[in-house]
């Protein structure tokens, strides 16, 4: 079992297999985890169609199967994981990050409150939000 | 702490929304509940704030308006550097460095109620151009630590201590600026401190570098 955390969400994706730093899921479990599809025009997420690199799409592509942690790469995005390959955190660039800022739209989240209910950012939307950090630390 | 700030303003269309950045989910339960806020008290245990805003260090806040764009970037909510200067021993602060203390934090209080008071009218609501120039910098060392954090922290939260541990050292290592990684990072005691020896050892190597950036700020020290 293998479980890849991203932008949305823990998914586990029996069907995967993570090792020598490749990622290998299912296309559903690929889709279901992070959007991305492949797809004659190469591998896409909503209307963004990143083409294979000439030669090498065997390292993204085999049959129904992605290799995410090469997509990853070749994104310059973040993909780290556990010594086994049990766990994998393909996270967001500094300059997608950077971009959502720049566009001063305050970036949505959901966290719970200490009775473990989820509140998100967006539940607040229409009223000025004082969004203040502080830790027991 | 902001109570007091979130029962003056509420009929503004204000909110407070306190997060602490606690891994460790327990730790920030006694506060909440002595403290009982009337505003959303959350939980960011695999620090959402940090990767999305830019957070390194607490307390630092975000201004969002109605329409949920940001007026203010991630910067210090009115903490001010003089503690620096605390006698270790007596926990005491010299004159100066207290009375400056007590200015940032005023000055900042008063600053959030202008602007909740008087929204884009306000002085220190920043226009969509000063908003941009006050965004942190982010690199893609600083994307790749936060991911180490997340790999780190779930792991722990699975048992897998020592190599959750080595993960939060890697984290920190590749973005030394970020306290709320290393406060939160391996070798903290039991009750998630880092041991204060090692906290102002850090704090003492920051050397001239400010442990808050300085807040462009009217009345601001």
């Amino acid at each position: 079992m293998t479980t890849v955390l991203t932008d949305t969400g823990e998914f586990e994706a029996p069907d995967a297999a993570g090792s020598d730093g490749a990622l290998w899921l299912s296309g559903r479990e690929a889709e279901d985890a992070t959007g991305w599809v492949s797809k004659s025009e190469g591998i896409c997420k909503g209307d963004i169609c990143v083409p294979l690199p000439p030669g090498r799409e065997q390292e993204f592509v085999r049959g129904s199967r992605l290799n995410l942690a090469a997509l990853w790469r070749h994104l310059g995005q973040p993909a780290v994981h556990s010594d086994r390959g049990h766990v994998w955190v393909l996270a967001a660039s500094a300059r997608e990050r950077s971009a959502a800022l720049g566009s001063l739209e305050a970036p949505d989240f959901t966290l719970p409150d200490a009775s473990g209910r989820p509140h998100s950012l967006s539940d607040y939307r229409g009223k000025k939000v004082f969004l203040v950090t502080w830790a027991s630390w | 702490m902001w109570q007091a700030l979130q029962d003056e303003l509420a009929r503004e269309n204000f909110t407070v929304i306190a997060v602490a950045m606690d891994s460790r989910e327990g730790d920030p339960l006694p506060w909440i509940e002595a403290a009982k806020p009337t505003y959303p008290a959350l939980i960011d245990r695999e620090h959402r704030l940090a990767e999305l805003y830019g957070v390194v260090n607490v307390p630092q806040a975000i201004w969002i308006d109605e329409s949920g764009r940001i007026v203010r970037p991630a910067e210090a909510a009115g903490a001010y550097e003089g503690f620096r200067k605390m006698n270790r021993a007596t926990r005491e602060l010299p004159e100066d460095a207290a009375r400056l203390t007590t200015e940032a934090k005023t000055t900042y209080v008063n600053a959030v109620r202008d602007w909740a008071r008087r929204g884009d009218a306000s002085e220190h609501a920043l226009t969509a151009e000063g908003a941009r120039a006050h965004l942190p910098a982010l690199t893609e060392d600083m994307a790749t630590a936060q991911a180490m954090f997340r790999l780190g922290q779930f792991l722990l939260r699975h048992g897998e201590k020592e190599e959750g541990d080595r993960w939060l050292r890697e984290a920190s290592r590749r973005h030394p600026e970020s306290w709320c990684i290393w406060r939160q990072g391996a070798g903290v005691t039991e009750l998630g401190l880092a041991a204060l020896p090692d906290f102002w050892e850090r704090v003492d190597a920051l050397g001239e570098k400010r442990y808050y950036p300085p807040v462009d700020m009217k009345g601001m020290p």
